[in-house]
């Protein structure tokens, strides 16, 4: 199977045989992390921008490392300090890069559908990084190669995602990429922040954190933003802790043994998940982020190294 | 096209024959090949070869369809103050291109139309530069801030006919209770754009799966049913002729035939893109397909058929909300409510809706004439003798791709760009006048 799209923008519009692609390129890539000189040739010439709106550690670091190591040119750019703070639109901004040839523009926005919008607008291949509450595909690809690293395979797995999935991109990507493989999915939190009718998108919801957890193979807890309190969706950090975190007692009374703890990160400790559960034995969290820098070396070869040939 | 390169009302009425074509005024139950005798402006005669009077055009209408001319009660026309979206001139030009010889322009202008001089101001440009006939909607709230009430007598007794504060509902339930109080006497409604503000809050797109799966901030339906619940309690309580404008849910629908039933003076109108759109257009994030109300869903556009069909829904407006491309592109969050409409109204709703027999073209014609010249007390709306010499003459079979670089209008923000369309408008004449011909 080769890859023919020009853009990475969402794991709704892939196939399994395009997600299966993604996933084995990005585990061939990472023995490259264990060299003692992290460098190959793949995209040498090749320049990829880092277009990022929204603050971002380890998605624009993971972007940056990715494509040094396949020996890329890597410009990044924030919205601060540029012309975007002059107020410069977007488009405008997006479109002045796009008139210095790179060959991949990454980019991060606060807006779903920015990253669609790119797509139209320029010739180069475009990687959605995370667009508003809409998609992060690199995350969800991430995620898939922990998984396959720890469990061996996809097809049957369960998986509970759990928190403020209503605006969570993360949570869309992976619902979309799980569904495609065969594996099981419920989405759990209160009420307030489940977005409508995701049942038709093929998962099954929970109210109650121990129904969602019990015997699944895999948990995603997913970061709270404090604003959520503001908007009067949760009534305190507290409540929110007291019932949707997890905790060791929580984990040990319903999950299996073998639970993998995946979290994209950054976590508010003590909040969704408590630090034993964040720091102990089930928790891949760091590994997701390892793994992280290898999916965006595959992203990035697909997209832009030379066709048919080997990344390595 | 032909236009009048000056203004219509600024001559007399003109003399006028059109020969053999199918007339159809529902306001009379009519729908005979018929000629149309105007004179000096206004209805003379119809029937069968009329002699044409000395100096009187003679317009061949044959195989094409001669209604009375359209009356949209719901257009932005941006002036004063939004000059670069639209003016009296250009949106006046494209209600003519549209079929439309009357337009309502609503009072979100900058200064607000919360007072006589902005409202005098309107009428004075209407007759100067206007092609059709401008029937300015005065504010309900001084600044549309939802705060005090704007000198509502005064903007009825300048010519306002009708109240709106439209794209800001008043919140305060109390103060829309006094509006519909104060306004009683005027004989003019008072008109709601229903929506919830704190239901609405940050919604780009009508919530559902849709919303879901895009991941855009979104707003329920309900926001829309709950403001058009209380409307409708409010209306009741004061006696008042509420009108619902652009209606787009079917729980809005079912609350309307309620309230009818129980005899509360209530009507709406509906937009065209409300009628033949839905929430999944948004998929392409196209800011084209971002208006307030929001496209909604299946369910709730197969309901408005229904209602426009059976009469629950008395009229067709457009909702015409030009905007420059520049707040028009980009992140579809960011970017502005609203689209044109005028232009694209009528063939879209022919071919949609008329073509594949959801709808009667005497039932479509009767919506966009009778409907809004009943509820608004229009001296329009029908061909009886004496009435405006105002006529939307349509080629039914006239094939056309709806290109908005060639629209009259000064902006361009359609969703329908590129559609290909049978039926359209073919002839509009104001005051006995031809404003606009098809090439």
């Amino acid at each position: 199977m080769a890859w023919t799209r020009k853009d990475l923008l969402t794991m709704r519009e892939l196939d399994p045989g395009e997600i299966q692609l993604l996933v084995e390129t990005a585990a061939s890539l990472e023995e490259i992390a264990t060299r003692d000189i992290k460098k190959v040739p793949a995209l040498r010439g090749k320049t990829v921008v880092n277009l990022f709106y929204e603050a971002s550690t380890r998605t624009r670091t993971s972007f940056e490392i990715a494509g040094k190591w396949l020996s890329a040119d890597v410009i990044n750019f924030s919205a601060s300090g540029s012309s975007a703070g002059k107020g410069e639109s977007f488009l405008d901004t997006a479109k002045t890069i796009g008139a210095m040839s790179p060959d991949v523009v990454v980019v991060r926005h606060s807006s779903a559908g920015a990253a669609a919008l790119l797509a139209r607008e320029l010739t180069c291949s475009i990687v959605n990084a995370g667009d508003g509450a809409h998609e992060h595909p690199t995350q969800a690809l991430l995620d898939l190669l922990t998984i396959r690293e720890k469990k061996g395979h996809f097809d049957g797995l369960s998986v509970a995602i759990v928190g403020d999935v209503a605006h969570s991109r993360v949570a869309r990507s992976n619902i979309h990429a799980m569904k495609k493989l065969g594996m099981t999915v419920t989405v759990a939190g209160p009420p307030t922040l489940i977005p409508p009718n995701v049942q038709e998108l093929g998962v099954k919801v929970s109210y109650r954190l121990d129904d969602a957890i019990r015997d699944v193979d895999v948990i995603m807890m997913l970061r709270l933003q404090h604003e959520r309190m503001a908007g009067g969706l949760i009534p305190s950090l507290r409540e929110y802790s007291r019932y949707w975190g997890l905790t060791l007692d929580k984990l040990s009374a319903q999950a299996r043994p073998d639970v993998l703890i995946m979290h994209p990160g950054p976590v508010n400790r003590g909040v969704e998940l408590s630090p034993e559960v964040a720091d102990g034995p089930y928790s891949v969290i760091l590994d997701q982020v390892t793994k992280g820098v290898a999916v965006r070396m595959g992203v990035l070869f697909l997209l832009a190294g030379s066709r048919g040939g080997s990344p390595a | 096209m032909t236009m009048t390169t000056s203004a219509v009302f600024a001559r007399a009425g003109g003399t006028i024959v059109i020969r053999g074509g199918r007339v159809l005024d529902p306001s009379t139950a009519l729908d005979a090949t018929q000629d149309v005798l105007i004179v000096d402006g206004a209805i003379r005669e119809l029937g069968p070869a009329l002699p044409a009077p000395d100096g009187a055009s003679v317009i061949d209408a044959t195989g094409k369809v001669v209604c009375p001319g359209f009356i949209d009660m719901h257009v932005h026309l941006r002036e004063p103050g939004l000059e670069y979206k639209e003016t009296v001139a250009t949106g006046t030009r494209a209600a003519a291109a549209g079929g439309f010889t009357a337009v309502c322009c609503m009072a979100n202008t900058s200064p607000v139309n919360d007072n006589r001089s902005i409202t005098d101001y309107i009428l004075a440009k209407a007759r100067t530069e206007g092609a059709v006939r401008v029937y300015p909607i005065g504010a309900v709230t001084r600044g549309l801030e939802g705060k005090a009430l704007a000198e509502l007598a005064e903007l009825a007794e300048a010519g306002c006919v009708a109240f709106s504060d439209d794209g800001k509902p008043v919140m305060n339930a109390a103060l829309y209770r006094r509006a519909m109080e104060y306004t009683l006497p005027f004989g003019a409604p008072v008109v709601s754009h229903a929506e919830d503000l704190h239901l609405a809050e940050g919604g780009a797109m009508n919530e559902g799966v849709v919303s879901t799966e895009l991941g855009l901030p979104a707003a329920s339906a309900a926001a829309e049913d709950v403001m058009v619940a209380r409307d409708i309690l409010l209306a009741e309580l004061t006696g008042a002729h509420l009108h619902i404008a652009h209606i787009s849910t079917a729980g809005a629908i079912r609350l309307v035939r309620e309230a009818r039933a129980r005899g509360v003076h209530v009507t709406c109108e509906v937009t065209p893109h409300h009628l033949v759109l839905t929430d999944e257009q948004v998929r392409t994030y196209d800011p084209n397909v971002k208006m307030s109300p929001p496209l909604r869903t299946r369910r709730d556009t197969d309901a408005l058929g229904e209602a426009l069909a059976d009469g629950t829904i008395d009229c067709i407006a457009t909702d015409h909300a030009p905007h420059a491309l520049s707040d028009k592109e980009g992140e579809f969050d960011r970017a502005a409510f609203g689209i044109v409409g005028l232009e694209t109204a009528v063939p879209v709703l022919l071919d949609r809706l008329v073509r594949p027999g959801v709808l009667s073209l005497s039932t479509l014609v009767a919506r966009l004439t009778t409907g809004p010249a009943r509820l608004l007390n229009l001296p329009g709306g029908s061909l009886a003798r004496g009435r405006p010499g105002d006529l939307s003459i349509l080629d039914v079979d006239r094939e056309l791709t709806i290109d908005p670089t060639r629209f009259l209008s000064r902006s361009r923000n359609t969703p329908f760009g590129g559609w290909s369309v049978t039926g359209g408008p073919w002839m509009t004449i104001v005051n006995g006048h031809v404003v606009w011909q098809a090439q």
